[in-house]
């Protein structure tokens, strides 16, 4: 053991959370007190009671004291020389206060401007956002300066111009008034160089007592650049180790792999060749690093008349938007998805399988036997994708599977690792806390990373840090880390720093800063480079120090300049690998699934990442809290989701509370039953019930980490219930009340229109059938001309994943306010579009359908007639446009809008005081004040902005110039936007499609977007007789 | 001659109580009713007036925080746009018809009885649309900009948009106001000049005195008086019917099933005659009773309005039934699924205690000991008040909350600042009231006059009841 005397003074210093602080002792207001009354508040509501604090005379005083009782006001007694060296310090904390932020260089401005910076123009910059360490490749738009809004990067194939909803709501995080703005030592306010400093005396205090027994912990890394550095640090430092941990994270693929060929790969689909797709448990069109493509790819071979359409079988236990799409979907408890995989294999023949398709039910037997029908009808030309949360044996099953239908080569793809190291991330994290509560760890360093809060229940991070003697955290956050560290570090956004990251394909992508880091935030290639010998290094250089290796130093800068105009270092997927199956490793995988299903299991509790908030790292951005959840429209609260059938068997209903334990672990949630969640578990979604977070997310949700166990971390078994009387009140944006109504009328309705591929063969207008569209002829008054351009929409309901991007797409473009909980329950959420799911049929196993739902912009609009004041009104080119100047808020128009798209102010709920939340608005849309109605536009800003270069080049607007929001950020193309009048576009020819329907058509509102009516290819032999179309 | 109709009326039915109780000479009529207005004013009408002005005091404070913070302090959302404010509102005017309807088609129609409560009628209708008005002006999300609905001109060369029914309503609620108003003060002049005559005090006399206009009750004077009179009364005629027609267009031009209806103008009139009948019930049976002045506003006259209030009530029952019928004829799916919904749906409490106030409640004045108790008409039309709310309330609300889509359906309910605003109108609404029963004649001086001294001969005949 270390002699503790000879450490650094700060090594052991109190955790600061530990420090208290006094409570103000008279009745000014002192900076804790500022503190707590805002802590009490949340969401909207803080920056109102902000503003209101701030105009009262105990913070006005606060204000002009110079010091805040933090720094001691002067003692009595002071020597000469002791007033002046405060003298000294407070006139330099004087010009702390008396300004904002001046850098410290002088500025100069533009003498003469940039050739490309034209002022009102935006720029757009190549960049990629890694999510779990996998890159996003984007395109980020900047006006002057900054960054607003990103787009997929078009040139990528992982993104081909499509993002997730996670990339649009970065924008948000990145101007988040919350995140750590400050560096901290001990909670008090320090500086970078302090920190530097101190950290170097540190290692070189434990390298010089021979132990410097570093553990970095990192999230997943496949940065090329970082990895290498990290390595540079481990050779230094030989008792260092590097821990690599990510609460989603992808283990049982790995380990599968690992089982399955005996070494490290990665493997990726080519859906767009499957003909028949079997899930086991996965959601591969909405997450995982590879699903925008998926969801893509997928799509493409679901539209009718791009010839043969793909099936999907789909074998599920949460359900998912995957679900949703799927033609046949089993649905079963989590522990099952092996058995299904294994009796599959058998049935399939798969050498060493050992299924027990005969202890299924029947009818499972019979399901399993027909896809394992259609599976070997169509070898080579399918694939079978095991989830990302299923257990490691199935991924061993699955690629058996496809080996033995040889699909390898052809559908599935083998290819070296993505990550750096791959590692057995929960291993990694038991062995670092294991370490840590050994006291073997000298130095601790979270980057990026928040393992307080997300390490499963079975490891206590927490107690175990406090036998680290000097611990850092590197965050966007102050967040419950930060609180038990020595220091914490504001992390640079990805939009502030530089770096690089693997696609999901190999290929490296860079991130290049859009703006300055607005608070001094580092990376975490910055803190890393403290550990080195080399002087303090920025992450441009340690970027381009690392990749300038790899080059010719002449070609360099022009390889550089383009790998960065890109965005990415094109054709460098990683290397197709010809592995071989292990002997054995499916009897092996078999044999252990056998084993497991023997035990009871009991009630299951299934982990999922949030839909929205993923694992929690987004649990402070509005715009994800308010995004509706795909399948239960919640927002701004996590719930333990139940089949009906559960509910029934044990008297639950949506928004009770009730207990859940596992092992000795308990937590109290409130229920909602999902139609179509398999009998016998319950699923809980991650990141929510953060103790130390920004103002938007205290107080929502459950935290779920506290079930989990790090040994099973997708799935408890032996859960027990504890009924409560108690009820917790939920926010969904479609009512829940009664979904058997809502589902019967829908259909009545003819909302959404399903037909079966062979319906559609024999007739192929079944969709106009199913509705009554009366004659345009109908009406006294004289048609309108639309002679120039004439904007429509189409949206393909088979396309729709339901994933959200379009729901942020549309916020951040169109400044779209944030409401907060209570708005939303009230029925008051502002979103411009929506997606409407509805259920069809049996609530058990129901058919869920997505409808993307904006404004229609109907011809004979009926919000315009009712509006007194003319502030609806139409335009020559069929647009629907709002006068928000006009509108006086008389909210007629909205209550005479059958599809309900329209959206009112009925506070003010735009935060315009706010300054860094300025700099988040597109300048181009119009923040809308208290008291006014608005909707979407069609996104009339990108339709003017088109129209002046069309008229400055003097030609028409081309077909695809213009993209709507949701349209550009839409993976599966399912929103088609253009001039309906140029019989060319693509829209008109989506138009023209049999499939064509609007909704609501028999009021003779004549709506200009109109849906694609949805197919399914259901396997004739499983297909039972089904009442189709909603 | 109006009065020797009345005579004859009387002696061929014996049984039917006077229009003025026996006893009463002009001398009397005239001490009686100026007496409420010149004694001093009783306890009873301090603390009454009392409570309606700290429900204004309400109103004013739920005003103030709608135009600090924003029409989300009330209950309202997508899809319930509309809620207390319009239901207030349709409801306040509704109220008003009644007096428009004594006041002009009863003079017109030689109704005899009307004199008696003809003025406080009218000034029940001037204070109900004084409370109606409010809400068009608050409701809207940015009120200080509420005069965008008028047409003036303007630097944006800009009008409001004529075809939607919210600027009709500001022309029909506008005319009403001011015509109902004209009315009003046309049929005081008269009685002012008495109580300038009759006043003590010096203020009191030029306060009358300037409100008289120059009265001195010369045959001219009469004469231009009795004309204006029925001119306005002609004028006002037609507002009965158009106001709240044009109210029920509101609804009626919107697509919504449940407000889509040809029905909904004579239904809404019908509606707006019951709760303004109510209405004077609701008032002038306490305050006859609080002045003593039983002898004007007889039996008879509760027994007439009884029977209006039944008459009314029938047909509003009709068009709660055509509406009905007219979804399951129409064959139109959405109107059918709003009146199950209506029926079956999560406002179903509030459908029933609409059908029991409207409905089933008036059926009692089919007996002619109800509609001579004051206890039990009084207790009729206090369901009706209710019931006429309510039916706003689930015409509004029941309409909107499930319509097209189920996907947007939504549930609506009142908070504490909805309700503050609707009892702070009926505390503006009593306020005025006492203010007017306290300073103006309450009921018409002349005209009693000119029904009593034909009276005096029958005073025998009348047999008390």
């Amino acid at each position: 053991m270390h002699d503790k005397a000879t450490r650094p003074e700060s090594v052991t210093r109190q955790p600061p959370a530990e420090i208290h602080d006094a409570e103000p002792a008279d009745g000014k207001l002192e900076l804790a007190e500022v503190q707590r009354r805002l802590s009490e508040v949340r969401g909207p509501e803080f920056w109102r009671s902000l503003d209101e604090l701030a105009q009262t005379p105990e913070f006005e005083e606060l204000l002009h004291r110079e010091f805040p009782r933090q720094a001691a006001e002067l003692p009595e007694g002071v020597s000469r020389r002791g007033f002046l060296h405060l003298m000294a310090a407070s006139l330099a904390l004087g010009g702390l206060t008396a300004c904002t932020r001046q850098p410290l260089e002088k500025i100069v401005p533009f003498v003469e401007q940039p050739e490309s910076l034209i002022p009102g123009r935006p720029m757009h910059f190549a960049s990629a956002m890694p999510l779990d360490g996998y890159a996003r490749p984007l395109l980020v738009e900047s006006h002057m300066g900054r960054p607003t809004k990103v787009e997929g990067n078009p040139e990528h194939p992982a993104s081909r111009g499509s993002t997730d909803l996670f990339a649009q709501a970065s924008v948000l995080s990145l101007y988040d008034p919350e995140r750590s703005q400050v560096l901290k030592n001990n909670n008090r306010i320090s500086t970078w160089p302090t920190f530097a400093e101190e950290v170097r005396n540190t290692v070189q205090a434990l390298t010089a007592l021979g132990q410097a027994r570093i553990r970095i912990l990192t999230r997943t890394v496949t940065s090329p650049s970082l990895a290498a550095l990290i390595d540079k640090i481990l050779k230094t430092h030989p008792d260092a180790r590097w821990h690599q941990y990510t609460p989603v994270g992808r283990d049982a693929e790995r380990l599968g792999l690992e089982a399955a060929f005996g070494r490290s790969l990665s493997v990726r689909y080519d859906l767009t060749r499957a003909d028949v797709i079997l899930s086991l448990d996965s959601d591969f069109l909405t997450s995982g690093p590879g699903c925008l493509r998926y969801a893509h790819d997928f799509t493409s071979r679901r539209r009718a008349e791009n010839g043969a359409m793909n099936r999907l079988y789909l074998v599920e236990s949460s359900p998912t938007n995957t679900g949703t799409l799927a033609d046949h979907r089993l649905p079963v408890r989590a522990g099952e998805i092996g058995n299904v995989a294994a009796a599959l294999a058998a049935e399939l023949g798969v050498p060493g399988a050992t299924g027990r398709a005969a202890t299924l039910e029947a009818d499972r037997a019979a399901w399993i036997a027909a896809v394992a029908t259609d599976l070997v009808a169509n070898r080579g030309r399918c694939v079978i994708v095991p989830g990302e949360y299923a257990c490691s044996e199935v991924h061993v099953l699955a690629h058996a599977m496809n080996d033995w239908l040889a699909n390898f080569g052809s559908t599935v793809i083998l290819a070296e690792p993505i990550e750096e190291r791959p590692e057995n991330e929960s291993e990694s994290m038991r062995q670092l806390v294991h370490d840590m509560a050994a006291g073997d760890v000298d130095l601790l360093l979270a980057l990026g990373c928040n393992p307080v809060y997300e390490t499963p229940a079975d490891q206590d991070f927490k107690a175990a840090m406090s036998n680290v003697g000097y611990r850092v955290h590197l965050g966007l956050y102050d967040d419950e880390t930060a609180e038990y560290c020595h220091w914490h570090i504001p992390e640079a956004h990805y939009l502030e720093s530089w770096g690089d990251s693997r696609s999901f394909e190999g290929g490296v992508c860079f991130t290049q800063p859009l703006i300055e880091p607005l608070y001094d935030g580092k990376t975490v290639s910055e803190i890393l480079s403290l550990l080195t010998d080399d002087t303090e290094s920025s992450c441009l250089d340690l970027l381009t120090g690392y990749w300038s290796q790899s080059l010719d130093p002449e070609r360099f800068e022009s390889t550089w300049r383009k790998w960065l105009h890109d965005g990415f270092v094109a054709d460098r997927d990683a290397a197709v690998v010809a592995a071989t199956l292990l002997d054995g490793a499916v009897a092996q995988a078999s044999q252990k699934i056998v084993d497991d299903t023997g035990e009871e299991t009991g009630l299951e509790l299934i982990f999922r990442p949030d839909p929205t908030i993923y694992d929690g790292s987004f649990n402070n951005n509005g715009w994800l809290q308010e995004c509706p959840k795909p399948l239960t429209k919640l927002t701004w609260d996590n719930a333990a989701l139940i089949g009906p059938a559960l509910a029934q068997r044990q008297g639950l209903v949506t928004e009770q509370l009730i207990e859940l334990s596992v092992g000795e672990h308990s937590l109290e949630v409130p229920v909602w039953v999902l139609p179509g969640h398999p009998d016998g578990c319950l699923t809980l979604h991650l990141g929510y019930g953060r103790s130390r977070v920004g103002k938007v997310g205290t107080g929502t949700g459950f935290n779920a980490y506290r079930l989990r166990d790090s040994h099973s971390p997708w799935l408890a078994t032996a859960v027990r219930i504890q009924k409560t009387d108690r009820s917790y009140r939920l926010a969904s944006t479609q009512l829940h009340s009664n979904i058997e109504l809502e589902t019967r009328e829908a259909e009545k309705r003819h909302l959404v229109r399903v037909g079966t591929l062979e319906l559609f063969e024999h007739e192929p207008d079944f969709a106009q059938h199913m509705g009554h569209t009366p004659s345009p002829e109908l009406t006294l008054y004289p048609p309108v001309a639309y002679n120039g351009n004439a904007w429509g929409m189409s949206v393909d309901l088979n396309a729709c994943t339901g994933c959200n991007a379009c729901v942020i797409a549309c916020q951040a473009e169109n400044n779209i306010p944030i409401v907060g909980k209570e708005m939303v329950a009230m029925g008051r959420e502002m979103h411009w579009i929506r997606i409407d799911r509805y259920f069809q049929g049996d609530l058990d196993a129901p058919q869920v359908h997505h409808q993307p739902v904006m404004c229609m912009h109907c011809e004979q609009a009926p919000c315009e007639v009712v509006c007194p004041v003319e502030a609806t009104v139409h335009s020559d080119e069929g647009l629907n446009d709002m006068v928000y100047n006009r509108c006086v808020g008389t909210r007629y128009c909205s209550n005479n809008c059958p599809y309900k798209v329209r959206r009112f102010n009925f506070f003010k709920y735009n935060d315009t005081e706010t300054p860094v939340l300025k700099m988040l608005r597109n300048p181009d849309v119009t923040v809308r004040s208290r008291g006014v109605m608005e909707k979407c536009t069609y996104c009339v800003q990108r339709i003017n902005h088109s129209r002046i270069e069309a008229k400055k080049e003097g030609r028409p607007i081309r077909d695809g110039e213009i993209k709507t929001a949701c349209q550009q950020v839409c993976p599966t193309e399912a929103i088609v936007f253009g001039n309906i009048n140029d019989p060319q576009a693509r829209v008109t020819q989506l138009k023209a499609s049999p499939l064509s329907y609007s909704i609501l058509a028999e009021l003779g509102t004549t709506p200009r977007t109109s849906y694609l009516a949805k197919l399914r290819n259901p396997n004739q032999d499983l297909e039972k007789a089904r009442d189709e179309g909603v | 001659m109006k009065a020797s109709e009345g005579i004859e009326t009387s002696g061929r039915k014996p049984s039917r109580p006077p229009v003025v109780a026996p006893g009463h000479s002009p001398g009397s009529v005239t001490d009686q009713i100026t007496a409420v207005v010149l004694d001093r004013a009783p306890r009873w009408w301090w603390v009454a007036f009392g409570i309606s002005f700290a429900l204004v005091m309400l109103l004013l404070r739920a005003l103030t925080k709608l135009l600090f913070e924003g029409t989300g302090i009330w209950g309202l959302n997508i899809p319930v746009g509309w809620g207390f404010a319009i239901i207030n509102f349709v409801w306040w005017i509704g109220i008003g018809h009644a007096g428009t309807l004594i006041s002009a088609i009863l003079l017109l129609a030689r109704q005899e009885w009307r004199t008696s409560i003809n003025r406080f009628a009218e000034a029940m209708t001037l204070f109900a649309v004084a409370c109606a008005g409010i809400f068009p002006l608050i409701h809207v999300g940015r009120p200080w900009l509420a005069y965008w609905l008028l047409p003036y001109p303007n630097t944006m060369d800009l009008w409001p948009q004529f075809r939607s029914p919210l600027v009709w309503d500001v022309f029909a609620v506008s005319t009403y106001a001011t015509v109902s108003l004209l009315f009003w003060y046309v049929g005081l002049i008269p009685d002012m000049a008495t109580l300038r005559d009759r006043a003590e005090g010096k203020f009191a006399k030029v306060a009358y005195g300037f409100l008289s206009m120059g009265w001195r009750g010369s045959a001219t004077h009469w004469h231009n008086y009795e004309t204006a009179y029925l001119l306005l009364a002609g004028l006002a005629t037609p507002l009965v019917v158009s106001v709240h027609t044009v109210v029920s267009f509101d609804f009626a031009v919107g697509q919504l099933p449940g407000w889509h209806a040809t029905i909904f103008p004579p239904y809404f009139v019908a509606g707006a005659i019951f709760a303004g009948f109510a209405m004077v019930i609701t008032l002038a049976i306490p305050l006859r009773a609080a002045f003593g002045l039983k002898d004007f506003i007889t039996t008879r006259h509760l027994q007439n309005m009884g029977k209006i209030l039944l008459a009314t009530g029938l047909i509003v029952a009709y068009g709660y039934l055509v509406e009905i019928f007219m979804a399951w004829y129409s064959g139109n799916w959405y109107e059918q699924f709003m009146i199950l919904n209506r029926i079956q749906g999560p406002y179903q409490k509030q459908w029933m205690a609409l059908l029991l106030c409207n409905v089933l409640a008036p059926q009692l004045l089919w007996f002619r000991r109800v509609r001579s108790s004051p206890v039990l008409l009084f207790m009729v039309a206090m369901f009706v008040n209710v019931g006429m709310w309510l039916e706003r309330f689930v015409i509004v609300v029941t309409s909107l909350h499930r319509d097209f889509l189920p996907s947007s359906w939504g549930m609506y309910s009142g908070t504490f600042w909805d309700w503050a605003t609707f009892i702070g109108t009926i505390g503006l609404f009593l306020a005025l009231l006492f203010l007017f029963i306290r300073f103006l004649p309450m009921i018409s001086i002349f005209e009693m006059k000119t029904i009593v001294p034909k009276q005096v001969p029958n005073t025998a005949e009348e047999a008390p009841e």
